[in-house]
């Protein structure tokens, strides 16, 4: 045979370089792990919109969403977590110029505003609950609580890794790993912010149809 | 006091049946003896650091491999326990409830605690070192992934003793699983059970998807890979999308059960046929999740054993690819008679159908790899050569359960029982047996005995055929499934007795396997070169057993069969074994973490299980304690000294 | 190893962000707009709907998400392909094939 397969690798770099180009790699490499989890969690969603379109007209004579949903709660919720990807956006921007505290600051607006949403989600929760519309109530009532809540329970994980990723900044700075870190918390930030879209148009605004 | 203690005991354990109080026996005496041997060698400092928080895939594929071959056992004496109780009318052996019980963890713990721990002990033990790399892309992953999978495993085995298993099937269709019909805990066993492993198979699938993109040897491209890497590949492609379906449809039966929800439940405007629907949206592409390994794992080994280079590697390829989408476009033809309408089930006949077309390409082409092939009739040969005529039937007798039409007929029949034992044992059981025998070597050393596995091997096969050809007359007879016992009347005696000889055949024929590995232990045949199959691909390039950093120093490919070519080579003089310069080698520590968060999610599983808030709320602040901890650990890795990779290579015999 | 740039590197701009931001407010507005004041009804304004989601889904992956920088092959963008893709067969073939219960009901 002409040509050689296996040879071994021939001792192209230093051995420092080496070892910076591998760490740097690792942090690549959990990126695009990431990447596939957030697929995983599309399709998570996916399945629990199957239900929810499936289920949304069995009502079993209880309330439906044009009497349980409320524009304006809503219609809020959505600019909050609009605007929190926005500003989880400008937290990356500041990380790349390596301006610190500027990032602390826009990742600290960021999960203030991912608190109000879940506050908000919280108390529309409890309103319905209080009006009799509890998850036994009708399969409409299980899957819309499910896949809301599925999502809720989304942001304020989020919100404690934040914080735990905020905790760490403060302590290392910007490095090749909290950089990494900084970049996926965005990157699933705005992907529950690409999934609320989802559920503003299917869940609220075809409730209120 | 004393009477509550006692009230509470007898619902907590399960009682009244000697099989289960043997059991509760044997459980105590291994585990008093496994303690007493740790202790007395003073091997628990060894476990501890050895294997219990290693993140060497190795050793977590030998683990994953040792739990696989428990699981294969238990579901093993399930099966036998019931032909046992079928081998003739009116056998008063089991009672009704305890063979739904039977049937439902026999079929649970084949597929999700045999099949998947099995299929992943080869990802592991194989695909670092076929694809050149020193680990898998996320060790610590891999490591929490198997812990997750055992104490999931350990979860829903405990079902057995404490607090009853399971009844409804090995899918749990509701409204049987429901609160309504099931008001027990076995079937929150078997949610937890599920879900805590189901997520250490999705990140697995994760996992080796990126170790299979990211982490191949220089020079190696993708249509230069083995065929059994590519067969993870699209295997981990389909855990990626299939299992987040799993895990939605047991969390919303769970919901039901749990909360009163009604999803599935026949009140209050819930609908049991969606549970059916999206079960199966995962349940279909699950199937060939196991089977497609197995494709893998003939591929190398008719190369071998043939050798000859595989033929029609591109299409193999693409095959396998097409079945990895297509998977997911046939679920509906488990539930044809569910009525969804002509439109539906013609459309989903077709899809199956069309999927049988690229299974069909590959089996013409390990035939056409054997044709002229020089074939060495060694144990993993031998077990591929079984695989051929049992899966063509099974996918035979598939394609006439695929004829909607037809199914209504078949449904739920011993037909069916027939079809499926003949796929997931000829292609599933055969295929990971065939890639046990064959990597066994590379994994501990030594090789297992051929005389003791021929017999092993024609004890499993003449078993098979003897257990299940008859059945699928029986089907035909009107035998339905989940019976648990019948009546002279219905004429299907002499079948089932034939049946249930051939199943006990094949219980004969795991005891072989035993026998085998233990004797196999002292007397096998060494292994010196770390390459004795004279074989083709990378893994072989190395020591036997491969040492922990597998590959001193990263190996350069630039064609398919790479480790063949470079024998080549090397014969006709073109190069001599390089003396290549080594450099310290970047390795991940090892970490208490993984072992420690699925305990805490077995915790938590257990609490959920009882509903005991307090238990469930402790598991899951555990768990979030042990990733916080995770993620404020900086000092994760080390580097291996050269002097320290010379001393191990000198001790193989490999000079450097 | 093959050089490979990481995606930690610097994308996005000030400007991509506010475009992104910008269009979603709008994005989100028109189809509320839509819903209220009985413009559409009925299946013209549910797909209108769907698609202006569908439209402000691309525009976050594009805008805040960046999937379009990164390194090659771009497989994270494959792989969300071939979940949209699975993601629509699981709802649409759940509405189609639990539309008969809609009928028995
Ligand atoms: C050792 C040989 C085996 C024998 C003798 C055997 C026998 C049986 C029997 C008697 C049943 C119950 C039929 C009924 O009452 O409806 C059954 C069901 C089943 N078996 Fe096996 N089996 C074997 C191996 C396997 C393997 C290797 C797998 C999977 C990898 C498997 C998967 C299943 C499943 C999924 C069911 C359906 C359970 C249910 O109805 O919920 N079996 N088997
Ligand atoms: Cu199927």
């Amino acid at each position: 045979m002409a040509h050689t397969a296996v040879h071994q690798a021939s001792r192209g770099q230093t051995a420092a370089h080496a070892h910076a180009a591998e760490h740097h790699d690792q942090e690549g490499l959990k990126i695009l792990g990431f990447w596939i989890f957030l697929v995983t969690d599309c399709l998570l969603f996916g399945t629990l919109f199957a239900a929810y379109v499936v289920l949304r007209t069995h009502t079993d004579g209880g309330p439906n969403g044009k009497e349980l949903f409320e524009v304006p709660g809503f219609v809020a919720e959505t600019f909050i977590l609009l605007t929190s990807s926005f500003t989880s956006g400008l937290a990356a921007l500041a990380m790349n110029q390596g301006k610190r505290n500027q990032l602390l600051g826009w990742l600290a607006v960021t999960a203030l505003l991912g608190a109000c949403f879940v506050g908000f989600e919280v108390s529309e929760f409890a309103k319905m609950a209080g009006e009799g519309a509890t998850i036994s109530r009708s399969a409409f009532l299980s899957a819309f609580f499910t896949l809301v809540g599925t999502h809720g329970l989304h942001v304020s994980l989020g919100l404690v890794w934040m914080t735990a990723i905020m905790l760490q900044l403060r302590r290392r700075g910007i490095t090749a790993v909290t950089r990494r870190k900084v970049f996926v918390i965005s990157l699933y930030w705005h992907f529950l912010d690409a999934v609320w879209i989802f559920l503003f148009t299917v869940v609220y605004l075809m409730g209120v149809m | 006091m004393l009477t509550k203690l006692k009230d509470f005991a007898s619902t907590f354990f399960v009682t009244g049946d000697p099989l289960i109080y043997g059991a509760d026996v044997a459980i105590v005496l291994t585990t008093i003896a496994i303690v007493f041997v740790l202790t007395y060698f003073k091997k628990w400092t060894w476990l501890w650091k050895e294997w219990l928080t290693s993140v060497d895939h190795k050793k977590i594929g030998i683990m994953y491999l040792i739990a696989s071959l428990l699981m294969l056992f238990r579901g093993g004496v399930d099966a036998l326990l019931m032909r046992t109780q079928l081998a003739l009318p009116n056998i008063q052996f089991l009672q009704a409830d305890h063979y739904n019980e039977i049937f439902t963890t026999h079929g649970t713990i084949m597929i999700l605690f045999m099949a998947m721990p099995m299929m992943f002990a080869l990802f592991n033990i194989v695909v670092p070192l076929q694809l050149g790399a020193r680990d898998v892309a996320y060790p610590f992953l891999n490591a929490l992934s198997f812990w997750l999978f055992f104490f999931g495993a350990m979860l829903f085995n405990l079902s057995f003793v404490i607090g009853g298993s399971p009844d409804a099937g090995w899918l749990s269709y509701p409204p049987l699983s429901e609160m309504s019909h099931s008001p027990g805990v076995g079937e929150n066993f078997y949610i937890w059970g599920i879900q805590i492993s189901g997520i250490g198979s999705l990140a697995t699938g994760i996992n080796f998807l990126v170790t299979i993109l990211k982490m191949r040897a220089p020079g190696m491209k993708l249509m230069n890979m083995p065929l059994f890497s590519w067969s993870v590949l699209s295997t981990s492609v389909m855990i990626i999308f299939a299992f987040p379906i799993l895990t939605i449809t047991l969390a919303l039966l769970f919901v039901d059960r749990f909360l009163g929800a009604h999803f599935f439940t026949m009140t209050a405007g819930g609908n049991p046929m969606m549970y059916v629907n999206l079960i199966w949206m995962w349940g279909h592409p699950e199937v060939y999740i196991v089977v497609i390994p197995a494709f893998g794992i003939y591929s190398e080994i008719v190369s071998t054993f043939s050798k000859k280079k595989i033929f029609g590697y591109k299409s193999m390829v693409f095959s396998m690819m097409i079945i990895s989408v297509l998977s997911f476009f046939t679920w509906v033809h488990h539930f044809f008679t569910m009525g969804a309408g002509a439109d539906v089930n013609t459309f989903f006949a077709i899809s199956t159908m069309a999927i049988g077309i690229p299974t069909g390409v590959k089996i013409f082409n390990w035939l056409f790899t054997m044709f002229r092939g020089r074939i060495q009739l060694k144990q993993p040969m031998l077990w591929t050569l079984a695989f051929i005529p049992c899966f063509v039937v099974g996918g035979a007798t598939g394609v006439m359960l695929a004829v909607a039409p037809a199914d209504y007929q078949y449904h739920n029949s011993y037909f069916l029982i027939a079809h499926f034992h003949q796929v997931l044992i000829g292609g599933v059981v055969f295929g990971y047996l065939a890639g046990i025998y064959y990597w066994w070597p590379k994994m501990f050393g030594f090789k297992l005995d051929e005389k003791l596995g021929k017999w092993a091997f024609w004890t499993w096969n003449i078993g098979f055929y003897v257990c299940f050809m008859p059945q699928y007359a029986l089907g035909f007879m009107g035998m339905t499934r989940r019976v648990y016992t019948y009546g002279w009347d219905m004429g299907w005696a002499p079948l089932n007795l034939v049946s249930s000889i051939g199943a006990f055949l094949m219980g004969i024929g795991f005891i072989f396997q035993v026998w085998q590995i233990s004797y196999s232990i002292k007397y096998g045949e060494r292994d010196t070169t770390g390459d004795p199959w004279n074989a083709r691909t990378l893994e072989w390039s190395i020591p036997s057993p491969a040492p922990m950093y597998n590959f001193a120093t990263v190996p350069h490919v630039s064609e398919q069969d790479a480790w063949w070519a470079e024998k080549q080579a090397r014969e006709a003089g073109k190069r001599a074994a390089a003396a290549p310069a080594l450099e310290p080698i970047h390795m991940p520590k090892n970490s208490g973490i993984p072992i420690i968060m699925a305990a805490f999610w077995f915790v938590a599983g257990f609490g959920f299980v009882f509903s005991w808030i307090w238990m469930a709320v402790a598991g899951l602040l555990g768990v979030a304690a042990c990733l916080l901890a995770r993620s404020f650990q900086y000092d994760t890795d080390y580097y291996i000294p050269v002097d320290e990779i010379k001393r191990t290579e000198a001790s193989f015999g490999r000079g450097i | 190893m093959e050089h490979e740039t990481t995606q930690t590197h610097a994308h996005g701009s000030v400007k991509s962000y506010v475009t992104g931001f910008a269009l979603s407010i709008v994005l989100t507005i028109i189809p509320i707009v839509l819903v209220l004041s009985h413009a559409l009804a009925g299946k013209p304004l549910i797909v209108t709907i769907v698609l202006l989601a569908v439209l402000q889904f691309l525009i976050q992956l594009f805008f805040f998400m960046h999937v379009r920088e990164g390194e090659q092959p771009r497989y994270n963008v494959m792989a969300l392909i071939l979940g949209c893709v699975i993601v629509f067969t699981i709802v649409a073939g759940s509405m189609w094939i639990m539309s008969f219960n809609a009928a028995v009901q």
